[in-house]
């Protein structure tokens, strides 16, 4: 009952942790957009966040998870924080330079500020949801 | 934490950022140096960026591996009635490129802004996720 409460929830809050995740390495692309060498890197969204929950559906199966002694207990809480490692790949050259920087500064610019309004909606999202399940709570 | 790494990842380029201009400065204003009476004159710096690893997986800042001298050859100008004039009448002058200085400078000042606003952009976001259920 309570997990059917929260199972959307949790669904966005895997999303926002994955859409700060990307932020980060897309922050990381830009800051070395000057250096030799450097191959770009970017996550692939939508395994990513397939991974992050089907290990949070893995919790709520009947066998005792990680954690627990009893069938009761509630398991520990999966850290999405620290990526998949497969959903993290590097970007090629769109246009070659001699100095082996694969970071193209308009892409990631784009990517950016495509991830920023995406977090927000996100953040949105959560917002009122929580507004909708305190408003049935309280009954008003 | 993973968004407040974005601060120290930006920050890190800020400053290697800042520190390119400052290189590019002290080229400009070397550019006319003529050399001293030991005759090494103003050789050009550059700086050279590295990848290094801040906190989380994945997320890499900048920092200034060094500053290397080039190694062009001085600017030699005939001047025979210059004080540090050598006994050919010709002056050595610094090595400095001024337009390649100039491209450098507008390159740095870009990827300075660029920056910039990931950190007011991380900013932001963070301030929203603060209001989160409200």
């Amino acid at each position: 009952m309570f997990a059917n409460l929260t199972s959307s929830l949790d669904f966005h809050s895997n999303a926002l942790v994955l859409r700060a995740e990307r932020q980060r390495v897309i922050a990381s692309n830009i800051a070395n957009a000057d250096t030799p060498g450097y191959a770009g890197r970017d996550i692939n969204f939508k395994e990513a966040l397939s991974a992050a929950n089907g290990s949070g559906a893995q919790l709520t199966s009947p066998k005792t998870p990680s954690g627990t002694g009893n069938s009761r207990h509630i398991a520990l809480q999966a850290s999405t924080s620290s990526l998949d490692a497969t959903a993290l790949r590097y970007t090629t050259q769109s246009q070659p330079a001699m100095d082996g920087n694969s970071v193209d500064m308009d892409r990631e610019r784009a990517n950016f500020a495509d991830n920023s309004v995406r977090y927000e909606a996100t953040l949105r999202f959560i917002n009122s949801q929580s507004k909708t399940l305190l408003s049935a709570i309280q009954g008003q | 934490m993973s968004m407040f790494s974005i601060f120290s990842v930006s920050g890190s380029a800020i400053s290697a950022q800042s520190q390119r201009l400052n290189v590019v400065a002290s080229n400009l204003a070397n550019a006319d140096a003529v050399a001293g009476p030991d005759g090494q004159g103003y050789k050009s710096r550059q700086v050279v960026f590295e990848t290094t690893p801040m906190g989380a997986d994945a997320s890499s800042g900048v920092r200034v591996n060094g500053i290397r001298e080039s190694n062009e050859p001085m600017k030699r100008v005939h001047n025979p009635a210059h004080p540090s004039a050598d006994a050919d009448g010709y002056v050595t002058q610094s090595n400095v490129n001024p337009v390649e200085e100039m491209v450098n400078m507008i390159s740095a000042s870009r990827s300075y802004q660029n920056n910039v606003e990931v950190m007011n952009t991380a900013k932001t976001l963070l301030l929203k996720t603060l209001q989160m259920g409200q």
